[in-house]
C-alpha cells in the first residue's frame, strides 16, 4: 500500500514541530523509504489512504485512519521492530491493527542511537518512544478539542479514535490528523500509567513474520537493485598474514568475471573507530555477474601471502594462560578486607580453574553488503549493527561527506555482535568505487568464519575460603583472556563477602576479536555459577540456600560500595524459580542444576533438568525467572529467553574455534558444530518477575548463567565437574 | 553454459546457466526467489531446503543439470498466500526470531507432513536436525510442527 503510486497521490505531508525528547521533526519517512528501494509487503489488508500527515519523525497518519511507525533501530532477531514502534502506539493510544511499521534509514538528525547492541535499544527508547506517541497523541486531541469546540481535558482516546462522552461524538485519529499538525505540544506530557497499558504487556507478534514465512526479501542478502554486480573477498589464510602478490591474470577470462581489485580499507592516515576492528585490511575483490561463477573464480585464483606478524596456535594460547595464572600476579581491580588472612585462616580452600575457546558468532546470514559508490554520492543497503558508526568510517575511508552518503538497513540474519563490526560494509563501498558499478558483497560461510572478531578465548581460576561452618570467608578471582580478563570486579559475589580480590591478566593477539552476545557475561556466569556450586558442596549446603545466604548479606550488610547489582531483585529470581521449579522434590532419573546471573540490567536464574536416555544425557527441562521489569511484548521476550538458553546450552557443549599456526582449524558447520534440533530441550517454561519496574535488556541475559545450569545438572547426572568449554560430546560427557 | 527449462512452483521457466549451476543460485541469482536462502553451501544448515518433487532437497547440492523434468517448489510456492497448514503454525507460534533459517525449517517441516500426518517429537527431531537455527527457536519450531499436523 505505500508503493510508488501512494506516493504520487499522496497531496501533501505535514510537519510539526512537535516535541518529543530532541529525537524527530520534520523526517519524511516515504522519501527514505523511496530511497532504500526495498521491496515491502507490510500490511497486505489495509487499505491506502489517501493522504498521509506526519506528525513527528516516528509516526505519520493516514485520513483513514491507518498510522505507519518508524522503527528506527536495526533489527538482528530481537523484534524491535515490532516492540518499540508498540512502546509508540501505547502512548498514542492507537489500534494496533491499523499500525504500519516501516525500518528507519540511518538518520542521526532525527533518531538517538540507531544501534543494535547490548540489550539497549528499549532501555534506553523506552522513555521516548512514550512521550513521541504522547505527544503525537495530545496534538490529535488538541485538534479534536478545536473541532468538537471543547476542552482537551473532555476527551478520552481509545484504539485510535477520540470521544467526547458528554455530546456522545468521537472523531477517528485520520479525521483530525492533517489539523494536529497545525498545533505545537506542550513541553511536558503526560505519560499512561502502566496499569492502563493495552498493547504493551501484551502478546503481539512479529511485525515481518508473515513474510519471514512466505520467504519475501528482507534481508541483505536478497537486495537486487538492477545492474549490481556479485563481489566476493579473498582473505589471508592466517592471522598474521597479508596479501603479497596476485595474479589476476588466471581468473580474469573465467565466465561472468568482469573485474579482479585490491583494496584496502584502512588507507593511509585514517584513524579507525572501534567498530572498525578487522584483521585484514588489504583483500583481494573478484566481481562478476553471477555468485557461483564468482565462487569458481575465488576457488581458481592464485593469490601468494606472506607472513607479517606471529602465527599463534591454540595450544601455545592454552599454555600461556596457565603460565600466567600460576605464576603472576595479575593487575588489581578490586580489594575488600584482607583476602591473604582470610585465606590462610580460612577452614576449607576451594580453587578451581576454567576455560572457554574463541567462539565465531556464525549468524545464519553470513556478511554481506550492497554498494553503489559514485563521484560523490554512496548508497548502502545492507545488514549493520551500528550503521552511525558505518556512517563516519565511509567518510574517511571513501572521501565523501556524510551528507552524501545514504545507508538503509535490512532486516537481518541474525547479530550477536558480529556486525556491529561493518568492515564488510566498507569493502563493499570500496570495491563498488575502484569498479565503478554497485555490487552486493557476499561473503561464503567460510570467510565468514575464518575472518575473525571472535569471542575471546578465556581462563579464569576461582579461590574460596570457607569457615568450619561453611561460611564464606574469602572470595578470590584472577582472569585472564586473549586478549582481556573476562572478569567484572563489581558484580556479585562482590559485596557478599568480606575479603574479596580480582586480579586481571591481560594477553596480546593478533587474531581478531570482539562483543559476541553477552560479551564477557557469556563465558564468566557459567565459570562463577559452576564454581559457586562446588563451594557450596564443600560447604554441605544446598547451592540455591547457599546464594540466598550471599544475598542476604549482600542486602544487610554490603561490603564496598560500588557493587553492580540489586541483590533483593538477584535473590528474587533465584527464588521465584526455586518455586516454579519445585526444587528439593527428588524424580528418579532427572538430576538438576541451578544458576543465576545479572547483566544487562537484567535478573535471570535457571534449573535444569538433564536426564540418561541410553547412555547419553539429554537436557530435559528448563525453568528461567526473568526480572527484566515491565515486558514489552510477552511473546517475543519469551522467545528471545528461550534462544538465548539454547544458544548458551548450544556453545557450552560443542562449539569452538581453535587455530593452529594462525590459520582457523573450523571454516564451516561440518567442523564447526551448532546445537541442533534433536540437541535442544524438551521444554522451556519462562517466568517473569512483575514490578512495574521500567525495562532492561532481554537479548543477552538468559544466555550467559545456562552454561552453569547445564554443568551443574550434569555432574549430579555424571558425578564429573566440567571445567573446559566445550563440556564435549557424548561419549566424553561419560568418561 | 546451457539453456534449461525448468518446472518451478508450476510455472515453466528458462535459464542459460553453467551445468555445474546449484539450483540455490538459479533460484536466487536467475530467477530471483531469495526466500531460498545460502547459510553453508555444503549440505549443513538447510537454509537452502526446497522440495523436488515433494521431497526436501538442499538445493546447494542439486545441480541444475540433474533436475529435469523434475517438479522443484520453493518457499515462494509453498501457497499462494502463506495459507499452508505450516507456515500458518509459524506464525500462531511466532516462531522467527532473526527468520533467516525459517523458510528451510518450513521446507523441511512441510515435506515430514506430507510423508507422515501424525510425527512423534523423535520423527520431528531426526527430520528436522539438519536445519540449523542459531537464534535457537528449536522449541518453537517442534510445537509448530506438532500444530501443522493437527491442522492439516
Ligand atoms: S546452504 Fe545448503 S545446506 Fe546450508
Ligand atoms: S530464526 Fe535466526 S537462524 Fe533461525
Amino acid at each position: 500500500m505505500t508503493n510508488d503510486i501512494n506516493h504520487k497521490r499522496r497531496s501533501f505531508i505535514k510537519v510539526s514541530a512537535a516535541a518529543g525528547g530532541g529525537m524527530m521533526l520534520g523526517f519524511n519517512f516515504i522519501a527514505c523509504k523511496e530511497e532504500s528501494k526495498i521491496p515491502d509487503f507490510i500490511a497486505p489488508n489495509l487499505s491506502e489512504p489517501s493522504e498521509w500527515t506526519t506528525l513527528n519523525g516516528f509516526l505519520s497518519i493516514g485520513d483513514n485512519g491507518v498510522v505507519t511507525i518508524m522503527s528506527p533501530n536495526p533489527e538482528i532477531g530481537q523484534n524491535v521492530k515490532t516492540s518499540m514502534p508498540m512502546i509508540v502506539a501505547e502512548e498514542l493510544d492507537a489500534d494496533w491493527n491499523q499500525v504500519i511499521v516501516e525500518q528507519a534509514g540511518l538518520d542521526t538528525e532525527n533518531f538517538e542511537r540507531q544501534i543494535a547492541g547490548g540489550s539497549q535499544s528499549i532501555r534506553h527508547g523506552w522513555k521516548n518512544l512514550r512521550k513521541t506517541g504522547a505527544t503525537a497523541r495530545n496534538l490529535l486531541l488538541q485538534a479534536a478539542a478545536a473541532k468538537l469546540d471543547v476542552t482537551i481535558e473532555e476527551l478520552t482516546t481509545s484504539k485510535g479514535i477520540i470521544y467526547h462522552e458528554a455530546s456522545d461524538k468521537s472523531l477517528g485519529y485520520g479525521e483530525v490528523a492533517s489539523l494536529a499538525a497545525d498545533y505545537t505540544a506542550p513541553e511536558e506530557i503526560k505519560l499512561k500509567d502502566p496499569k492502563d497499558f493495552a498493547i504493551i504487556g501484551h502478546d503481539t507478534r512479529n511485525v515481518d513474520g508473515f513474510s519471514i514465512v512466505q520467504g519475501k526479501p528482507l534481508y541483505g542478502l536478497d537486495v537486487n537493485m538492477p545492474g549490481t554486480k556479485i563481489a566476493m573477498i579473498v582473505h589471508p589464510p592466517a592471522f598474521g598474514m597479508k596479501l603479497k602478490s596476485m595474479d589476476d591474470g588466471s581468473i580474469k577470462s573465467m565466465s561472468g568475471i568482469t573485474d579482479v581489485v585490491k583494496i584496502n580499507v584502512e588507507p593511509e592516515g585514517w584513524n579507525p573507530q572501534w567498530s572498525d576492528v578487522n584483521a585484514y585490511p588489504e583483500l583481494v575483490a573478484i566481481v562478476g555477474n553471477s555468485t557461483w561463477e564468482v565462487m569458481k573464480a575465488k576457488k581458481a585464483i592464485k593469490i601468494d601471502w606472506e607472513g607479517e606478524t606471529a602465527l599463534e596456535n591454540s595450544v601455545d594460547h592454552e599454555a600461556t594462560m596457565t603460565k600466567l595464572l600460576a605464576e603472576q600476579d595479575g593487575e588489581l581491580a578490586r580489594k575488600d578486607g584482607d583476602p591473604d588472612k582470610a585465606f590462610a585462616d580460612a577452614d576449607k580452600v576451594v580453587e578451581k580453574t576454567y576455560t572457554a575457546p574463541f567462539l565465531a558468532h556464525n549468524t545464519m546470514e553470513p556478511m554481506n553488503f550492497y554498494a553503489n559508490v559514485t563521484a560523490d554520492k554512496a548508497e548502502l543497503i545492507g545488514p549493520i549493527q551500528t550503521p552511525m558508526f558505518l556512517e563516519g568510517t565511509l567518510e574517511g575511508v571513501l572521501g565523501i561527506p556524510k551528507e552524501n552518503i545514504s545507508i538503509m538497513m535490512t532486516r537481518m540474519g541474525g547479530g550477536f555482535g558480529r556486525r556491529l563490526y561493518g568492515h564488510f560494509a566498507t569493502e563493499a563501498a570500496l570495491i563498488s568505487q575502484a569498479v565503478q558499478k554497485p555490487v552486493k558483497l557476499v561473503y561464503t560461510r567460510e570467510d565468514d568464519m575464518t575472518q575473525g572478531t571472535y569471542r575471546p578465548a578465556y581462563k579464569v581460576t576461582y579461590k574460596a575460603g570457607l569457615d568450619k561452618d561453611g561460611n564464606l570467608l574469602a572470595f578470590g578471582i584472577k582472569g585472564s583472556g586473549i586478549p582481556g580478563s573476562p572478569v567484572f570486579e563489581n558484580r556479585f559475589p562482590a559485596g557478599a563477602v568480606d575479603h574479596y580480590q580480582v586480579q586481571n591478566i591481560q594477553v596480546e593477539t593478533n587474531i581478531s576479536t570482539g562483543a559476541w552476545r553477552a560479551p564477557r557475561s557469556n563465558f564468566i556466569a557459567t565459570a562463577e555459577q559452576s564454581f559457586l556450586d562446588e563451594v557450596a558442596e564443600a560447604a554441605g549446603k544446598d547451592p540455591i540456600d547457599f546464594r540466598l545466604s550471599l544475598f542476604d548479606k549482600a542486602i544487610k550488610e554490603p561490603v564496598g560500595k560500588d557493587n553492580d547489582y540489586d541483590a533483593e531483585r538477584y535473590a528474587g529470581v533465584l527464588k521465584l524459580v526455586k518455586e516454579k521449579a519445585n526444587w528439593g522434590s527428588e524424580t528418579s532419573g532427572v538430576y538438576r542444576g541451578v544458576s543465576a546471573y545479572y547483566c544487562h540490567n537484567s535478573y535471570v536464574a535457571q534449573v535444569l533438568d538433564v536426564e540418561i536416555s541410553g547412555d547419553v544425557p539429554k537436557v530435559k527441562r528448563v525453568y528461567c525467572a526473568v526480572d527484566c521489569g515491565i515486558v514489552v511484548n510477552p511473546m517475543a521476550a519469551k522467545n528471545q529467553i528461550e534462544g538465548g538458553i539454547v544458544d548458551g546450552i548450544g556453545h557450552a557443549m560443542y562449539s569452538a574455534m581453535t587455530f593452529k599456526d594462525g590459520a582457523p582449524e573450523q571454516s564451516n558447520f561440518h567442523n564447526y558444530r551448532l546445537i541442533r534440533q534433536a540437541e535442544a530441550p524438551e521444554s522451556i517454561e519462562v517466568f517473569f518477575v512483575d514490578n512495574g519496574i521500567d525495562p532492561t535488556g532481554l537479548g543477552e541475559p538468559s544466555l550467559p548463567p545456562i552454561g552453569a545450569a547445564l554443568a551443574n545438572a550434569l555432574y549430579q547426572a555424571v558425578g564429573k565437574r566440567f571445567y573446559q568449554q566445550p563440556f564435549g560430546n557424548e561419549n566424553d560427557l561419560l568418561g | 553454459m546451457a539453456s534449461y527449462k525448468l518446472n518451478i512452483n508450476g510455472e515453466s521457466r528458462e535459464i542459460d546457466v553453467a551445468e555445474d549451476t546449484p539450483m540455490l543460485w538459479v533460484l536466487r541469482d536467475n530467477l530471483h526467489l531469495v526466500g531460498t536462502k545460502y547459510g553453508c553451501g555444503i549440505a549443513q544448515c538447510g537454509a537452502c531446503t526446497i522440495h523436488v518433487d515433494g521431497k526436501a532437497v538442499r538445493s546447494c547440492q542439486l545441480r541444475v543439470s540433474q533436475v529435469g523434468e523434475k517438479k522443484i517448489t520453493t518457499i515462494e510456492g509453498l501457497s499462494e498466500d502463506g495459507s499452508h497448514p505450516v507456515q500458518q503454525a509459524w506464525i500462531e507460534h511466532d516462531v522467527p526470531q532473526c527468520g533467516y533459517c525459517q523458510a528451510g525449517q518450513i521446507m523441511t517441516a512441510s515435506a515430514l507432513l506430507a510423508e507422515n500426518k501424525n510425527p512423534s517429537d523423535t520423527d520431528i527431531a531426526t527430520a528436522m536436525n539438519g536445519n540449523i537455527c542459531r537464534c535457537g527457536t528449536y522449541t518453537r519450531i517442534r510445537a509448530a510442527v506438532k500444530t501443522a499436523a493437527k491442522n492439516a
